[in-house]
């Protein structure tokens, strides 16, 4: 560690902040640091390195994190939240099929469930999914400053190479939820390239497959002098041992439900004891060739399966060949045949699977390396990161990192196609400058669609956000002539800033993020102030209440204008009216609402009621995106002024 | 995203001649990235990517370009603009970063590739190159229309061959038919086309030298450069045309 002592005796911080790499995993996450030349994982309490991603809410309401969280699967799974890194930066239509396998209980189906961040239900308390990733950052966060003895405020945190736009910003709020200033996303498998090219120091053409716990991804690198260029990645953010765990279960229910005649598929328990015992089985399924599925059923009766190691193989084989298709895109992209990639580097807990080893092999025709512990290379690469951030040592100086976006950009344009902008494979920072104009006459206000993806149609590509240009001075139809110019940072996140060119006015921004949380939100939700103390945790229950409150009731007044809400009938509602004002009364500071069970109980009470109406909205959404079209029709936010329905008219292309 | 919206272009287009540094105050040249007196990094400005490369403004842009000498200059400015190295310097300092780096990062992807540079140039010497723009590729799906393409006339008979046999080739999908013939006539359509490619790309470049040389020669005529243009704006329509061709015919093979 360095010496910077007077320092820290007088105040108790380190002259130089030291700056930690984090790995926030499906599964385990990390935190670890270069000591000299060196980088090194930081153990918690309990000596271990690895964190597991768990988090439950006790009896009292405090979290539990990491290994301590685990046995809460099992005792009590209504309390405890795994692998949430899969509902990062995702709406709740996106997450149906997530929901037949893990135990996540969303909130109440009720209207607040639509539109805004999905919201986990954790005892008696909701939270979303960057709020729970937030507890596990502070748990690292923790781990780290009692290693140093120093607070820890900035941090590198690595994500999978091919999450999009919403699923970066979820992973960035989470940080400074949990009192972090994230530097810089580093994508997983680049942070590995790092870890590896440390010791390496050799130029050439460079292949990171890394399966993790619930997301694969891809990168093709070239090294050159201490450059680390990406040039192509590729990948799938649902695809991990967590399916491989699944499969295995759905099995064991199965055969659970014939031989025995019990049906467990909706006993909490019974599924986290079965899930812990084909994890068990898949782990030792690497080392020897057959194994046995053991458990004991509610009720104590035991059920035990034998597998070998070729059965396991044939079952998995569809999840593993899954891979297969990445691999190949990325080479195709790269320009690349297998035999002009000189390493190939394993990464992630499931490539000690020997089968998904073989596939490597099969893939790029060369034994690939695991010198580095694959569950601690993303962290350790994160640890240079932080490091060359923190103006670099001996060891990283030469070292620098040029990455690219994994999915193209584009915007809406007429007929709900989307015109790309930025092309996937591009290094970032990346940008493009586009043109637009009005349609209608005295339009001030100009709605953008901006998405990400490679198919060609709106409809089938990630929706990342609208913007409201507004504030256009009142021209003929086609007059304006509105620069927007899209930025991708270093981060893989998407900035805006828009011109109108002929008024010479800089045109005001809205952004709605399509799935994510507002500024506000992540402000409200900011862990550092309300560490602990039992005052503060109140204050913050109240806070929390008071902004589902104000939540629901916004949500509640945009589906007024749902067609939906005409299909209820008078009674309906007028109880819902009732409970609206009761709610829109109580949680005002200035009566009693000292409560925040009060303000729960009355906007439960308005959920509940509006539950049949979220219902026919959701019914209506999925059947117009079957359809074809987009969820919500950029008119409705249009504000005053004239509108048409497609207000956007891409007027030139333009490259500056 | 919603925190990261607001970043706004610093207002900082380059006057002719020198600017003085922002830090220092030492004169700097208008397109410099860096002050040679302080070393700082300069507002960004708003120039072409051959400028940007310092190969060139109008009207002395050369089409040759030693590429590995790209490369080199790409790595070093990478090594001096990238955003990890103004990890800890002022906001606007960062801001120009992330700017520069950007601009550093999209001239050196349309520079590097042949067609993307020529189509680049093209566009600055005021040429729309309306059969590649996205904008005809919009216009012609939202009105459901074929694209206007016009079909190089030494291909009319090959194309019109070869849309007759794609028809047949996914009729006889459609009835579940199989006729290996069709799929190897495709087969050698296909490597004729890609032959053509390849040629077209040799085209192009003795068309590079031809520009090179008339922006370089000095008193040569407006009209000689204008010649060598439309060369290039034929060339290219051509090979978009065949490039699409041989996109059609893998689909219809299931490539």
């Amino acid at each position: 560690m360095s010496k910077s002592g007077i320092q820290i005796e007088s105040n108790g911080a380190s002259a130089v902040e030291r700056v930690v790499g984090i790995d926030l995993g499906t599964t385990n996450s990390l935190v670890a640091f270069m000591e000299g030349e060196t980088p090194v994982v930081i153990p918690g309490e309990d000596g271990l390195n690895l964190v597991p991603s768990v988090v439950a809410i006790a009896e009292n309401g405090e979290p539990v994190i990491g290994n301590a969280a685990r046995k809460n699967l099992i005792e009590t799974p209504e309390r405890a939240v795994y692998s949430v890194k899969r509902l990062m930066g995702r709406g709740v239509e996106d997450v149906q099929d997530e929901l037949r396998y893990f135990p996540f209980k969303l909130a109440e189906s009720g209207l607040a469930s639509l539109g805004g961040p999905l919201r986990i239900q954790l005892g008696d308390n909701t939270f979303t999914p960057p709020e729970i990733s937030a507890f596990i950052l502070r748990q690292l966060k923790r781990n780290a400053e009692r290693y140093f003895g120093a607070p820890v405020t900035k941090t590198v945190i690595t994500v999978p190479a091919y999450f999009n736009d919403a699923q970066r910003q979820a992973t960035k709020d989470a940080g400074r939820i949990a009192g972090l200033e994230v530097l810089r996303l580093v994508n997983e498998p680049t942070a590995a390239s790092l870890a590896y090219g440390l010791d390496k120091k050799r130029d050439g053409i460079v292949a990171v497959y890394d399966l993790g716990g619930g997301t694969f991804d891809i990168s093709i690198l070239k090294l050159h002098e201490g450059i680390f260029e990406v040039i192509a990645t590729n990948g799938d953010t649902h695809l991990g041992g967590d399916d491989i765990d699944n499969l295995l279960i759905g099995i064991a229910l199965d055969d659970i439900a014939g031989d025995m005649k019990v049906d467990l598929r909706r006993n909490g328990e019974a599924v986290q004891a079965i899930r812990k015992a084909v994890i068990d089985a898949k782990i030792a399924l690497s080392s020897s060739d057959s194994t046995t599925i053991q458990v004991t059923l509610p009720g104590g009766q035991p059920y035990a399966r034998e597998i070998t190691r070729a059965q396991f193989e044939t079952l998995i084989e569809p999840i593993v060949q899954r891979t297969a298709g990445p691999a190949k895109q990325a080479l195709a992209d790269a320009g690349l045949t297998p035999e002009q990639i000189n390493e190939v580097v394993l990464v992630g807990g499931s490539t000690r699977i020997p089968r998904v080893r073989a596939l490597v092999k099969e893939l790029f025709k060369r034994e690939p390396h695991s010198e580095l512990n694959p569950d601690e290379v993303v962290a350790l690469g994160a640890a240079v990161q932080a490091n060359i951030l923190s103006g670099g040592s001996k060891a990283t100086q030469d070292m620098l990192l040029l990455d690219v976006t994994p999915l193209s950009l584009g915007i809406e344009a007429l007929g709900g196609v989307v015109a790309k902008i930025i092309h996937r494979n591009s290094t970032i920072p990346a940008s493009a400058t586009e043109h637009f104009t009005t349609g209608v006459e005295g339009q001030t206000n100009v709605a953008i669609h901006v998405l990400q993806g490679e198919r060609e149609l709106a409809k089938d590509c990630r929706s990342l956000a609208r913007f409201d240009l507004k504030g256009i001075p009142p021209m003929a139809a086609g007059m304006p002539r509105i620069e927007v110019k899209l930025l991708i940072d270093a981060n893989g996140i998407l900035n805006v800033t828009a011109r109108e060119q002929r008024s010479g006015r800089e045109a005001e921004i809205e952004v709605k993020p399509t799935y994510g949380l507002t500024d506000e939100q992540v402000e409200s939700m900011i862990m550092d102030s309300f560490d602990h103390a039992e005052d503060d945790f109140r204050e913050r229950q109240l806070i929390e209440a008071r902004n589902e409150a104000e939540n629901m009731l916004a949500a509640l007044e945009k589906s007024k204008k749902n067609p939906a809400w005409a299909v209820l009938s008078a009674d309906e509602k007028k109880r819902i009216d009732e409970l609206e004002h009761k709610l829109a009364d109580i949680k005002c500071p200035q009566h009693n609402a000292t409560d925040y069970k009060a303000i729960q109980a009355a906007t439960e009470a308005l959920n509940k009621a509006t539950t049949r109406l979220a219902e026919l909205m959701m019914d209506s959404a999925v059947s117009s995106a079957l359809h074809g079209q987009t969820m919500e029709g950029a008119d409705e936010k249009m504000g005053q002024g004239p509108a048409a329905p497609h207000p956007i008219a891409p007027a030139e292309f333009s490259k500056r | 995203m919603a925190t990261e919206t607001n970043i706004r272009t610093g207002n900082s287009v380059a006057t002719e001649g020198a600017n003085l540094c922002w830090s220092c105050n030492a004169a700097v040249a208008a397109n410099a990235h860096f002050c040679p007196n302080c070393g700082k990094v300069q507002p960004t400005t708003q120039i072409d990517y051959f400028e940007f490369f310092n190969l060139g403004g109008a009207p002395t842009r050369k089409l040759n370009i030693d590429l590995s000498a790209l490369e080199r200059e790409f790595y070093r400015l990478s090594r001096k603009l990238h955003p990890d190295v103004f990890a800890r310097a002022s906001a606007k300092e960062q801001l120009w970063s992330l700017e520069k780096s950007s601009q550093l990062n999209d001239a050196y992807r349309t520079l590097k590739d042949p067609i993307a540079r020529t189509q680049y140039l093209l566009e600055l010497e005021g040429v729309k190159l309306e059969e590649q723009s996205s904008d005809a590729t919009h216009a012609a799906r939202t009105s459901g229309e074929q694209k206007k393409q016009v079909v190089p006339p030494e291909l009319l008979e090959e194309v019109f061959e070869l849309n007759m046999q794609l028809q047949e080739l996914r009729m006889n999908k459609e009835m579940g038919e199989d006729d290996p013939s069709i799929a190897s006539d495709l087969q050698q359509a296909k490597h004729r086309f890609e032959k053509m490619m390849t040629e077209a790309m040799s085209e192009l470049k003795t068309y590079w030298d031809e520009w090179d040389a008339v922006i370089c020669t000095p008193g040569s005529s407006e009209a000689g450069r204008i010649k060598v243009r439309d060369k290039m704006v034929g060339l290219l329509n051509r090979r978009s045309y065949i490039r699409n061709l041989v996109r059609d015919v893998n689909e219809a093979l299931g490539n």
